[in-house]
């Protein structure tokens, strides 16, 4: 298979970025995007397009950097928007998990990072979501000490609950929630950290403070606010659901009826 | 030379912890706040020490390859966690793990550290459920197990095929929790390139901002290595594409010997290799092996048909369809361990019974299972696998078997420690995959998790203050001091070699030929001749690389390019020492396979009588051969046999 490729290109942080157009071919269709483009910048390296070529009017610009580790959708780290859509056009998967026999031969292919205020690019497609980390520093635990917990079948928890709680902690922290949502709200990844936790009985007793502090912590950052827009639940890759805002909302409300003045 | 003392405690086995517990020295709260710990590494090894330590009280300073802590790889492990809490009424004990891990690792890890693994175990399923991780639970309330490969109860854990995931979740929540109450800075984007020493002590490392590109020095009373393993070695892998050896290789260059290098484990439920194109190996839980059936066809002419596509392997009939595992190995059927499991399917592909159209696959079947138990629970167990088994290979598993090939996955060698977890360099101590300890020759299932957080929570913030106890008198370490000038001179000087080569081939090609040749040579059948070839070709590459290597871009900036140049050096001297390692090792135990060393119908042949320990390789300069020393392995408390998995 062959594609023209669209990459959004930007030096470094505080460089202004534009779009470079790369011709691609020799594709196989089993292939995973990530592979793909290990292959353009396996050509890219080839071709000698280093910076010097760069500033000699060579315009490729070297490899493009973009993250990506454990290329089998969990580690979260890879993301980038294509064609319009975080991760790519196929549902319930990460970037690593896009194999190009989802798109036509001849194709062109728009590739871009994932774009928020409280994303800065780094270089080309890599950006900094260090603000999901500090989210959770906020708060985004419970408060046992190692080595002082009871029996673990001390605590019961019914299956439903346990499958709850399970499918809110599926969140992978990737970003495409806030990549997506024309606010850039993070109300989601918030959501999912709060409702995981809150459903179990261990998360109970911090849980309003846990909200607040997260709630406090993303607006601070800079993340928009949730319109209900649901585009974030569209693309999220581990189909985490909405119903964790409205969880996330109901804990966030209890903390301010209970916030001691 | 350091002498190899493992400070294993007198006494009966179930005591040795205990012993050593009460013996180590403490060091009182207010002097733990001025003592300084680095630890390198974020996964779960890492990420639990440093949590524990800075709640104790030091100041912690750890160090991570990725933008976050939640991305290394222990992420990824699926299946689950072995603990021996019993919870199933299954006559499982502490001694059972012990001595199923120990069979499990053919007789080639100390008895001491196991057992301690093994007892310890209860109280990490506790501390994971009080830190809200949502493991499986039965309708009753109470937690539910699965069986793992090698053994005939049910102890493991489990968060449906996202295990990892959870527990790095919970750890990298209590680090979080620290990060808060600042008692441990995190260096989210640095990499290690340098241990640096002084008085024959670890003091700090060198390390690089993969963001700015400059090199920095940080120092600290104590040094904790959590890299995880070196699989990468072999290109193709299930590991992270950043996971990498470089870590433990900057420490044997300075004097903590390597131990078992040349085990590796190679896991036998992998998605099999597509083409040339491919980048990495997607492992399928060995949690799939409960109630999936591996098979190929009896008959060749089938295989035949499968290949060109001109019938469904659901349209084999049952009399037709070779289960070689419960075949083989009655007792423990598809249950039996990774090397063997591996070893088997090797077997029948080379047969010519493969069935795919590059002859390396078998099938892995639900068939049953979605019959005996209904699609519901089917989906409940294996449900997101199932859905990524479908992603990658465009194939219905709910329809037709899976088709599955063995890879590359852990390395059970590593940093040789001694029973506190310390390396040869005093201060020096390494957890989790990157050190050597438990496994021997082949790890179980549900046992890295274990082993991660086993030594994380509670063996090295313990074992540790022995050493620490000894600091306190002892000011901040200086980073203007000559030993850390030297090391970042040395770092910067490999660097600009690096760029000065200035060739034509990338850094990945250059990975794939080690790859192809590791894989060829030091993979599942290793022989004399094969490994000789290995060292001959390893030498041939990396001299090509330092010939021709291009590394584009400058120092200075997010390279990643520069990164991967720095990380393949190291395999290559990773990969040579495996091959070294396994030439000599001329017996076969566990995932470590001599052809000159098999039984007559195939199975692994120790060679007790002159093999029976731990090689430790101690570096000797660039170019030069390493040294190697031998730990012997003593059995006291399991009796020495023949690992049979038939009956």
């Amino acid at each position: 298979m062959e594609f023209n490729l669209k990459i959004w290109r930007q030096k470094n942080a505080k460089a202004k970025g534009r779009f470079e157009t790369y011709h691609i071919s020799g594709i196989e269709s089993d292939s995973s995007f990530l592979e793909m483009l290990d292959i353009l910048n396996e050509q890219l390296i080839s071709e000698g397009a280093d910076p010097i070529a760069v500033e000699r009017g060579c315009k490729s610009g070297g490899p493009v950097a973009f993250d990506h580790d454990c290329r089998e959708g969990i580690c979260g780290a890879c993301g980038l928007y294509i064609d319009g859509r975080a991760h790519g056009p196929d549902d319930r998967i990460t970037t690593c998990q896009l194999f190009m026999r989802h798109f036509k031969d001849g194709a062109t292919i728009t590739i871009e990072p994932f774009r928020s205020r409280a994303f800065p690019v780094i270089k080309d497609l890599v950006v900094d979501r260090s603000a999901f980390d500090k989210i959770l520093q906020a708060g985004g635990f419970i408060s046992v000490r190692t080595g002082s917990a009871q029996d673990a079948n001390a605590i019961l928890i019914d299956h439903e609950t346990a499958e709850k709680s399970m499918d809110a902690a599926s969140c992978i922290g990737c970003g495409s929630c806030v990549a997506t949502c024309r606010n850039g709200s993070a109300m989601l990844f918030v959501a999912a950290r709060v409702s995981s936790l809150a459903l179990l009985p261990q998360g109970k007793p911090e849980a309003a403070k846990r909200a607040a502090a997260m709630v406090a912590k993303m607006d601070e950052l800079g993340f928009g606010n949730c319109t209900n827009t649901r585009a974030c639940e569209m693309e999220c890759p581990k189909s985490v659901s909405i119903e964790n805002i409205a969880r996330l909302n109901r804990e966030f409300l209890k903390a301010k009826f209970t916030e001691k003045a | 030379m350091a002498e190899l003392i493992s400070k294993i405690p007198d006494g009966p086995l179930a005591e040795k912890w205990t012993k050593r517990k009460s013996e180590i020295n403490l060091v009182s709260p207010n002097n733990k706040r001025k003592l300084e710990i680095i630890v390198v590494g974020t996964g779960l090894g890492g990420a639990s020490a440093a949590a524990t330590l800075g709640e104790l009280g030091y100041n912690v300073k750890i160090f991570c390859i990725s933008d976050s802590p939640r991305r290394a790889h222990s992420i990824a492990a699926q299946g689950g966690i072995n603990a021996a809490k019993n919870y199933q009424n299954d006559n499982d004990s502490v001694f059972r793990l012990f001595e199923d891990t120990i069979k499990g690792g053919d007789y080639r890890s100390r008895e001491a550290n196991v057992y301690r693994l093994a007892e310890v175990s209860s109280a990490i399923i506790d501390q994971c459920v009080a830190q809200g991780i949502p493991f499986a639970r039965e309708y009753g309330g109470y937690l539910a197990n699965r069986s793992f490969g090698g053994v005939q109860v049910s102890r493991t854990f489990y968060a449906r095929g996202q295990t990892g995931q959870q527990l790095l979740l919970g750890a990298y929540a209590s680090l979080n929790r620290q990060i808060a109450a600042g008692t441990v800075k995190c260096y989210p984007r640095y990499e290690m390139l340098d241990l640096v020493v002084i008085n024959g002590q670890a003091k700090g490392i060198i390390a690089r901002n993969l963001v700015s590109g400059g090199l920095e020095r940080f120092g600290a009373h104590a040094v904790i290595i959590a890299t995880g393993g070196y699989g990468n070695a072999y290109f193709l892998s299930t590991n992270a594409m950043y996971s990498n050896g470089s870590a433990i290789m900057q420490c044997y260059r300075k004097g903590a010997y390597f131990a078992n290098p040349s085990f590796a484990q190679i896991h036998p439920t992998c998605i099999p290799v597509h083409g040339e194109q491919q980048s990495k190996l997607t492992l399928m839980s060995e949690s799939l092996r409960n109630d999936g059936r591996i098979w190929v066809p009896k008959k060749k002419e089938d295989v035949e048909k499968l290949r060109k596509g001109e019938v469904k392997p659901s349209q084999i009939p049952e009399e037709d369809r070779d289960y070689y595992l419960e075949r083989r190995y009655p007792a423990f059927g598809n249950l039996v361990p990774r090397d063997v499991a591996s070893r088997a399917a090797k077997e029948r592909c080379d047969a010519g019974f493969g069935v795919n159209e590059t002859g390396k696959a078998v099938f892995l079947d639900f068939a049953d299972a979605i019959q005996r138990l209904g699609h519901q629970r089917v989906e409940e167990r294996y449900g997101n696998l199932f859905e990524m088994y479908q992603k990658i290979t465009d194939s219905d598993p709910w329809q037709e078997p899976m088709m599955i090939y063995p890879a590359i996955h852990y390395t059970m060698g590593g940093t040789w420690v001694d029973y506190d977890l310390q390396s040869t360099v005093p201060g020096l101590y390494s957890i989790g995959e990157a050190n050597f300890s438990d496994h021997g020759g082949n790890r179980l299932g549900a046992s890295a998790l274990m082993q991660g957080l086993a030594d994380g929570y509670f063996i090295v913030p313990v074992t540790i203050g022995d050493y620490l106890s000894h600091k306190i008198n002892e000011p901040k370490t200086d980073v203007s001091a000559i030993e850390f000038v030297e090391a970042e001179k040395g770092v910067q000087a490999r660097i600009d070699r690096l760029f000065a080569i200035k060739g034509k081939t990338p850094v990945d090609v250059l990975h794939k030929k080690l790859g192809n040749i590791m894989w060829e040579y030091v993979g599942m059948a290793r022989t004399e001749e094969g490994l000789k070839t290995a060292m001959k070709e390893i030498k041939a590459v990396r001299e090509e690389f330092y010939k021709d290597v291009c590394v584009p871009g400058t120092q200075y900036e997010f390279n990643q390019e520069l990164e991967k140049a720095l990380r393949l050096e190291d395999f290559f001297d990773i990969g040579m020492l495996m091959a070294r390692d396994a030439l000599e090792r001329k017996e076969s135990c566990g995932g470590h396979f001599r052809l000159e060393s098999q039984t007559e119908d195939g199975e692994t042949k120790r060679d007790d009588k002159n093999f029976m320990y731990v090689s430790v390789w101690e570096y000797k300069g660039e170019g030069e051969e390493p040294v190697k020393h031998k730990e012997p392995l003593k059995f006291e408390f399991v009796e020495v046999k023949t690992r049979n998995y038939k009956k």
